[in-house]
């Protein structure tokens, strides 16, 4: 086939922006080689060659954002001559295609319905909703990914709109209708936004939370840390941080108590043989949640380093699509944005997330009752009720506690 | 013995809930006191449509040849063949619904069933033996029978129902029929066919009264070309059963009294209550059910006609299959609310949902959509110009809320209609349905697109 399509580059992708065209009109190309980089919801990735032969047009130019299986290009062997119409229909499509990167913008300014978008077939998150619902859902500005269908095999029907939209239409209120003195900025959102919007939606509407919260004392971990770091800078390797002790913790307290590391799975519960630990990396205009693989088998050197790795990776948007994807518990830390403590929402379809706060100096009572100061961490854990009951995160934070203020057992 | 499940009754309520349970994995019996396949299949909607299809026939080929470009010298019919073509049809019909109790193991129980207590019943054969049948659940769907009128039995010869107006041994030269719901009207064009005076008698101010009005006055108007006398708003006021005729006396827009050779008596029908314990029954005397289909004793439950309107055989086999899944699995029963209504008459009458009437009364927004099949090219061609199709769509979102087909084969025609309202489709997927060409069912399109002055045809 003689076209270049947008490849679907992730799972949740379902269209992708031209970045850059490595290779121009008329360059000759072989298979394997970089043609172009696209932007998916999550990353920049390489588009590769499946031919070889010639570069002969480019319909969509850079910074241009077309659908998955839109034409990108006309790559043409040796000795292939251009389809029949090619020199028609490139031409047309060429046209619709510029339309379609101009029509983005455009159609964000008047029309407001992600319900559109995301009742939409092309949709990897295709949602079954009768013809009725999806037209009353627009008018009402009610999103259908948030409701649960009644239909026949859990088809949304008209009636279920009538007692979910007055709950959740605040939810999702689409053009507000506020007036200011100047121009608000209408910010089109990206791909990776829509992606947050849907899951994180989805996360608190379908997962009953609930939450627990512990003060650790961090007084054994900062001199663990400062001892490490000590030896470390002596021989020269990177330093440890106090994010890379808590992510050890964590995990080993993950394997001592695996219901936490568990999705819920409709008919049954599934606790999973690894932990494939999620870490909340903040990066413009969002975040990822990169993957520390394994992490039960990595060594507190590992961790740091994977981390290290993933974020910097993460921040230029350089990760690979298996690189975010398949976790089984997360960990949130915004220690280093001076928040003491907070809740954070789960990351579908794990069980658990687990938010990490500042270390502060407080005064505390000792065991001797005498008021001392102590270098505190408050650590909230946020878990799906139909798999983690109350008393399982308890005993977790227990534990979690346990290696936190006695890091040497963390060694063992 | 001790079933699962035993179902009293083998109608399309019992029959089917049965094989329903069976294919659950249950033990089942079906009790019948006559014949598997009940009143549908032995005295009602299968015989009928056997006999309507004779109708049809005689009378295309006596009004209609010449038009189409036949001749006959002597065109004659043999009325005793008419109705044995229709008995065989009934019985064929029956003994296929006796090899699917086979097929499912379905315990298939000669007798009539008493219902002892919940969780017993017990069977009196013919030959006067009486067995107790044990089972957790027990489903009544025993159906209904005509209705005679006040102080005019039926007599089997000069006042009859539904039932004997289809064995007729001879033909009558005139009927009086009273009543104009779907059994008077089909019997009424049945019998006029054949070359029958007949009396069309109706209290309400239109025939097929549940229907919407202009789908009525289309059958009015297409009765009175036919030569069916058909009296609306009419009262009997009077009813006399001679040996060799009736008289009726009628108040309408005149009063008058009117003389037949026989009266067909099709003002509705009664319950035919299972004998035995006694159970919480509705003004009318149907049985009282919840909305899983339990009558006031627990685990008796009850199924089809004898439950209440509407009356019809496919709402029927619906109702059972609700309440024996939701005996034996998760499913939660649902109740009927949308479902289609047929009138096998020529032309004929299809509709499902909401009249425009009801719409009215509803104080629903809507819009109507209406083509005529005079202004259809397969219409012309087979020569069937007679009726419309006619949509309502709720508005702002044009759901469809009711359809109503009048027609030659309107009753064939429904099922997308039906289809569009349980999907919730609008008016918008009808119109991005290609519809084949040439076929009546183009005028389903047509109708969506008048609607929305997108029709090309009108």
């Amino acid at each position: 086939m003689p076209y270049v399509e947008m490849p679907k580059l992730s799972d949740t992708m379902t269209e992708g922006t031209v970045v850059k065209w490595r290779k121009a009109v008329g360059d000759t190309v072989s298979v394997g080689d970089v043609l172009a980089e696209i932007e998916t919801d999550k990353a920049v990735m390489e588009l590769e060659a499946f031919d070889d032969g010639t570069l002969k047009e480019i319909y969509v130019q850079e910074g241009g954002k077309v659908r998955i299986g839109d034409k990108l290009a006309l790559l043409l062997g040796a000795g292939e001559s251009a389809p029949k119409a090619a020199n028609q229909i490139p031409a047309t499509e060429k046209n619709n295609a510029a339309k379609q990167v101009q029509e983005i913008p455009a159609k964000t300014k008047t029309e407001s319905a992600p319900v559109s978008v995301s009742a939409s077939s092309n949709s990897n998150n295709r949602v079954k909703a009768s013809p009725l619902a999806k037209k009353i859902a627009a008018a009402k500005k009610v999103d259908l990914t948030a409701i649960q269908g009644s239909g026949p095999g859990g088809r949304i029907v008209a009636k279920d709109l009538d007692s979910a939209s007055a709950k959740i239409s605040g939810a999702t209120t689409i053009a507000p209708a506020i007036q200011t003195a100047g121009d608000s900025k209408r910010i089109p959102l990206s791909g990776m936004r829509k992606i947050i919007a849907e899951r994180l939606l989805a996360s608190k509407t379908q997962i009953p939370h609930f939450y627990l919260n512990i003060e650790v004392d961090a007084g054994e971990l900062l001199k663990l840390r400062a001892q490490t770091n000590e030896y470390l800078e002596k021989s020269g390797a990177g330093k440890l941080t106090i994010n890379d002790l808590v992510l050890k913790a964590v995990i080993a307290a993950a394997v001592k108590v695996p219901r936490v590391n568990a999705t819920y799975a409709g008919d049954a519960i599934i606790e999973y043989a690894d932990v494939h630990l999620s870490v909340a990396v903040a990066v413009e205009d969002g975040l990822v949640t990169p993957v520390i693989r394994q992490a039960q088998k990595k060594s507190l050197r590992e961790i740091s380093d994977a981390v290290k790795d993933l974020a910097t990776r993460a921040r230029t948007k350089k990760l690979k699509p298996e690189e975010y994807q398949g976790g089984t518990l997360t960990v949130s830390n915004l220690g280093s944005y001076g928040i003491e403590s907070f809740s954070a929402v789960i990351n579908p379809p794990q069980a658990m997330i687990l938010a990490i706060g500042a270390i502060v100096k407080k005064p505390v009572v000792n065991a001797n009752d005498e008021i001392v100061v102590a270098q505190r961490m408050a650590i909230g854990l946020s878990a799906d009720h139909r798999v983690v009951d109350g008393a399982i995160g308890a005993q977790y934070l227990a534990e979690l506690r346990r290696l936190l203020e006695n890091p040497v057992w963390m060694l063992l | 013995m001790s079933y699962d499940l035993i179902v009293i009754g083998g109608g399309p309520a019992g029959y089917v809930g049965a094989i329903r349970a069976a294919q659950l994995g249950k033990k089942v019996a079906c009790v019948e006191k006559d014949r598997a396949g009940g009143t549908c299949l032995n005295w009602g909607c299968i015989p009928t449509k056997s006999l309507l299809r004779n109708a049809e026939l005689f009378q295309l080929m006596k009004q209609r040849a010449d038009e189409f470009g036949f001749a006959f010298d002597n065109l004659r019919y043999d009325w005793s063949k008419v109705v044995k073509r229709s008995r065989d049809v009934a019985d064929k019909n029956a003994a296929g619904i006796e090899y699917l109790f086979k097929k499912n193991k379905v315990d298939y129980i000669r007798g009539e069933a008493s219902l002892e207590r919940a969780g017993v019943v017990s069977v009196k054969s013919s030959d006067g033996k009486t067995q107790k049948l044990e089972a957790a659940n027990i489903l009544l769907a025993t159906g209904v029978v005509s209705r005679p009128m006040p102080d005019f039995p039926f007599n089997g010869k000069t006042v009859i129902g539904s039932r004997e107006a289809m064995i007729l041994e001879k033909q009558p030269k005139s009927i009086i029929i009273i009543g104009a719901g779907a059994i008077g009207v089909e019997f009424a064009y049945f019998f006029n066919a054949f070359g029958t005076k007949v009396t069309l008698v109706e209290m309400m101010p239109n025939i097929l009264p549940l229907e919407d009005t202009e789908s009525s006055q289309a059958v009015e108007k297409a009765f009175a070309k036919q030569g069916i006398q058909v009296l609306t708003g009419t009262k009997v006021v009077k009813a006399e059963a001679g040996k060799n005729g009736v008289k009726i006396s009628v108040e309408g827009k005149k009063a008058e009294t009117l003389e037949a050779e026989v009266c067909l008596v099709a003002i509705g029908v009664q319950p035919l209550l299972p004998p035995g314990l006694s159970l919480q029954l509705t003004p009318c005397n149907f049985i009282q059910t919840t909305d899983r289909y339990q009558t006031s004793v627990s685990g008796v439950y009850a199924a089809g006609d004898i439950i209440g309107p509407p009356l019809l055989a496919h709402v029927a086999s619906y109702e059972a299959i609700q309440a024996v899944e939701g005996m034996f699995t998760n499913h939660v029963p649902k109740r009927v609310n949308v479902f289609p209504s047929c009138t096998y008459c020529q032309p004929q009458v299809a509709s499902v949902g909401l009249t425009e009437r009801a719409a009215k009364e509803q104080g629903l927004k809507f819009k109507v959509g209406k083509f005529p099949f005079s202004a259809s090219g397969k219409a012309r061609a087979v020569g069937e110009i007679d009726g419309f199709v006619k949509l309502i769509f709720g508005e702002p979102h044009g759901e469809i809320l009711g359809a109503h087909i009048v027609g030659a084969e309107a009753t064939e025609m429904i099922g997308e209609l039906g289809l569009a309202i349980t999907l919730e489709a609008t008016h918008e997927e009808i119109e991005a349905t290609i519809h084949a060409h040439p076929t009546l069912s183009e005028a389903v399109h047509e109708a969506t697109g008048q609607a929305y002055n997108l029709a090309i045809h009108i």
